[in-house]
């Protein structure tokens, strides 16, 4: 039994980075982008993360760890979000192409993280870059989830982006279907000369939801160097969280309330190698393809419906430009 | 009296590129009045209507909305000034609900209720006399219901003013009239109506005035009751034409295509023809009428070999061997070198035939690439064709290399048709050759086609304007929902009679099944 419940919260440890991403991503792809960055994006919000606490754990005379939070936080999301902002210049205004743009970003962000997570000590003239007391604060979970048996362990043995996920996911998922807002987002992305002729601002939504999407997406880096690594950053060991996050979108047909349990899906396939006994190696790497099979089933399901709801945006990937005929 | 003015136009010219789109016009549309624009293909008038619904801005000139000047930069500011236009190509969004649609991107006060906008939407309806499901799909929907939506936003949104363009191009008569009676109740109402369209006797029938442009230039306004089709067409063309289609008599048919009970079924497993049978002649224009989506299509890439049918035969008379071949067991290419032929307009014009991106040279070779030595292309005669083709058709291209997505939507069409006839066919199939064409370009293809009835080919000519097809055609044959519902003489018939059979079939036992 505590096996069983440890293995399930690992697996939601693993799904928090995939499910801010896929959300973030939902979000992007709603307004007609097609944002291939989002892993760099990811990478860059959870290295300024650490870099920001670095800085203030080690300049302040007495740092709190409440504090800390903060600022690293508002990092993340500010860089997350600035990184998008970049995607949105390139691809809305300059009308360059989503999956090129896309894949530059990403490769930006990651050496961005490379380079600056690799750095940070030396850049400041420390050895030890540890930011204990932020990991601490970010860790911290409610006082009464010890005693709370298997349930506690899986549910509430996690920091407050724990929570913070599922409320941005509920909410991304409830603005979409059931706000004005929501209702202009979906028209930009599936058809945004109807959008502009309606009157809305197309522009304006398409670099609203991508720097929104990314800035949450930003916000999975930093669970993983928070909480998942406490507080260093290893470039290899976040791998393919990124475009997991990407697969999860097709997945869920882009429904973030969905993302919820499909996030819980494949983090628990993600980490399933470790945890099911006597597996060789080869075994291993079978075992870690799951998330990406069952990804490519839903794709064939999908489109084998042909059910309209469940297509993607249908101006996915396509600049807009009014004056074009 | 004079009606009030609700738009003045002064002066309005607009550029794309080097080529100018409108020069200098001036024009005034009147509160509770019908107001025609009439014009041919590229004379700039949907141009200038998107200028007054904000989608383009114009380069000179004043617009004008109850006296006042009016900066419209965006169709948001031209709702704001009242004005509503319906686009040719719909704009709405398929996933979503009619409602939805309506209520896009409007800033209203209180809560998002979808429930009390289909209220509203339900009293419009009433008071204009709309037929409407608030909660239906956009893509469950016929186009005919599709238009409505978009007649109903404009209208929510609170316009005074409503631009339509081509509205009737993809109507049945009934639907046309029934529109036309909504339009009715608008004037009467109040609204200021632009109607843009290529159908004289709609001009004649709907509006009070007629504005007319000639190549991107305003040639002048009369009053419809002073009007006829031929001084209309006048103006317009800026030469005297003839208005009466030809129809050569037909002579030396013999059978060339013949079917018999042929059935097929879509994937879906939806039976899309039953019980097909006709035969098409040589020499001979065969009419195929009905509404949109009842199997015309279908039809025709049946016998081009492009579908499988499910049971029956399709017969060709081999006028070179005088065998009789079917089709049946035959490839789409072996099918197009025995001179089987099938060009097909789609909605969109570019979905089917054309690459977009490609010039014409490369869209004639499209048809030709396996001809020539070697690995390599031979350009020299498509490109010749190509040339030969802008000339005869009169096609307005900077060049043959210009990517024909560039080109307005009738010289697409005539590339299209004009590719098919250069192969000389035995079995020409045309399908919506003239769709939105200006009278100028139709009666070149109408010409076309004429040529070749003469010359012996058997011509398939499946047409939407009725008038059109009653002048053109020797036989009709009317289609609804898959089936046959009758095949009359083009010179006995009338529009009503085919009204009817299009909506209407016999079925098996006798009653009459309506849609």
């Amino acid at each position: 039994m505590d096996a069983i419940a440890y293995f399930l919260q690992r697996t939601i440890a693993q799904a928090l980075p995939l499910l801010f991403g896929s959300t973030g991503e939902i979000l992007t792809e709603k307004s007609g982008n097609l944002n291939l960055g989002i892993p760099g994006i990811m990478v860059a919000g959870g290295v300024a993360g650490m870099i920001s606490a670095t800085v203030y754990e080690k300049t302040a005379a007495n740092p709190i760890g409440i504090v800390s939070v903060c600022i690293s936080f508002l990092f993340a999301i500010l860089c997350a979000g600035l990184v998008s902002l970049i995607y949105c210049f390139l691809t809305v205004t300059l009308r360059a192409n989503q999956n090129v743009t896309g894949l530059a970003i990403t490769i930006f962000g990651t050496g961005f993280g490379n380079f600056f997570g690799g750095a940070i000590g030396k850049l400041m003239g420390i050895n030890d870059i540890s930011i204990l007391m932020t990991v601490d604060t970010y860790k911290k979970t409610l006082p009464f989830a010890k005693n709370l048996g298997w349930f506690g362990t899986i549910f509430l043995e996690h920091g407050f982006l724990f929570y913070l996920s599922i409320i941005i996911a509920v909410l991304a998922a409830y603005i979409l279907k059931h706000t004005r807002t929501g209702l202009n987002l979906r028209a930009v992305g599936e058809n945004p000369a109807t959008a502009d002729a309606a009157g809305i601002s197309v522009t304006k939504y398409k670099y609203l939801a991508t720097c929104i999407g990314g800035s949450i997406a930003g916000l999975g880096g930093l669970y993983y160097v928070m909480d998942y690594s406490r507080g260093t950053w290893d470039t290899q060991s976040f791998g393919e969280r990124g475009w997991l996050s990407i697969a999860l979108v097709i997945f869920v047909i882009w429904n973030p309330d969905l993302a919820i349990l499909g996030a819980a899906l494949f983090g628990g396939l993600y980490i399933a190698d470790v945890y099911v006994p006597g597996l060789s190696g080869a075994q291993k790497e079978l075992f870690k393809m799951l998330p990406y099979v069952v990804t490519i089933l839903v794709l064939i399901l999908t489109s084998r419906t042909k059910k309209k709801k469940n297509q993607p945006p249908e101006s996915l990937g396509i600049p807009y430009f009014r004056e074009d005929r | 009296m004079e009606n009030k003015a609700a738009i003045e136009l002064r002066g309005i010219t607009k550029r794309f590129g080097s080529v100018v789109a409108n020069e200098n016009i001036s024009l005034t549309i009147r509160k509770g009045e019908i107001l025609s624009v009439l014009g041919e293909n590229g004379s700039g008038k949907t141009t200038l209507m998107n200028m007054i619904a904000g989608i383009y801005h114009p380069d000179e000139g004043q617009i004008l909305v109850n006296g006042e000047e009016a900066a419209i930069h965006s169709p948001k500011d031209a709702y704001d000034y009242k004005i509503g236009m319906i686009h040719q190509h719909f704009k709405l969004v398929n996933v979503l609900t009619a409602t939805e649609n309506i209520i896009l991107g409007l800033k209203e006060k209180g809560r998002y209720n979808v429930e009390k906008s289909a209220e509203r939407i339900k009293q419009i309806s009433n008071a204009y006399g709309f037929e409407i499901d608030p909660h239906k799909k956009i893509y469950e929907m016929s186009v005919s219901e599709k238009q409505t939506v978009e007649i109903i936003k404009v209208i929510y949104r609170g316009a005074e003013i409503l631009i339509l363009d081509e509205p009737t191009a993809v109507l049945t008569p009934q639907e046309t009239v029934k529109l036309f009676q909504i339009l009715r109740n608008m004037k009467q109402d109040g609204k200021a109506i632009v109607i843009i369209t290529h159908k004289l006797h709609e001009v004649l029938s709907i509006s009070d005035k007629v504005a007319v442009l000639r190549k991107g230039k305003y040639i002048g306004t009369v009053e419809t009751q002073n009007a006829t089709e031929k001084s209309l067409t006048e103006m317009m063309v800026g030469k005297a034409v003839s208005l009466n289609i030809e129809r050569p008599e037909t002579k030396n048919q013999e059978v060339r295509l013949s079917l018999t009970n042929v059935n097929m079924t879509n994937k879906e497993g939806v039976a899309m023809l039953k019980n097909v049978s006709f035969t098409a002649k040589s020499g001979e224009i065969l009419g195929i009428a009905g509404i949109a989506g009842s199997g015309q299509k279908e039809l025709l890439e049946s016998i081009a070999g492009l579908r499988q049918i499910q049971s029956g035969s399709i017969l060709y008379q081999n006028p070179q061997t005088g065998k009789e071949e079917n089709l049946r067991d035959k490839t789409p290419m072996q099918i197009r070198n025995l001179g089987v032929r099938l060009s097909f307009v789609p909605e969109d014009r570019l979905g089917m035939g054309l690459v977009g991106n490609m010039g014409i040279t490369d869209n004639m070779m499209l048809r030709s690439y396996k001809k020539g030595k070697g690995a390599f292309l031979q350009r020299k005669q498509p490109k010749s064709l190509a040339e030969k083709i802008i000339r005869e058709l009169e096609i307005v291209t900077p060049g043959s290399d210009t990517p024909v997505r560039r080109l307005s939507g009738g010289n697409v069409q005539k590339v299209l048709v004009g590719r098919e006839i250069e192969a000389a066919p035995t079995v020409l199939m045309a399908a919506y050759p003239v769709r939105g064409l200006d009278i100028n370009s139709s009666y070149t293809i109408y010409n076309l086609l004429n040529k070749q009835k003469e010359n012996g080919t058997a011509v398939i000519f499946v047409g939407e304007d009725l008038d059109v097809l009653i002048e053109l055609c020797d036989r009709i044959l009317v289609m609804c929902h898959g089936q046959i519902s009758g095949i009359v003489d083009g010179r006995k018939t009338t529009k009503e009679d085919i009204g009817i059979m299009m909506t209407t079939v016999k079925n098996e036992t006798g009653n009459e099944e309506s849609k």
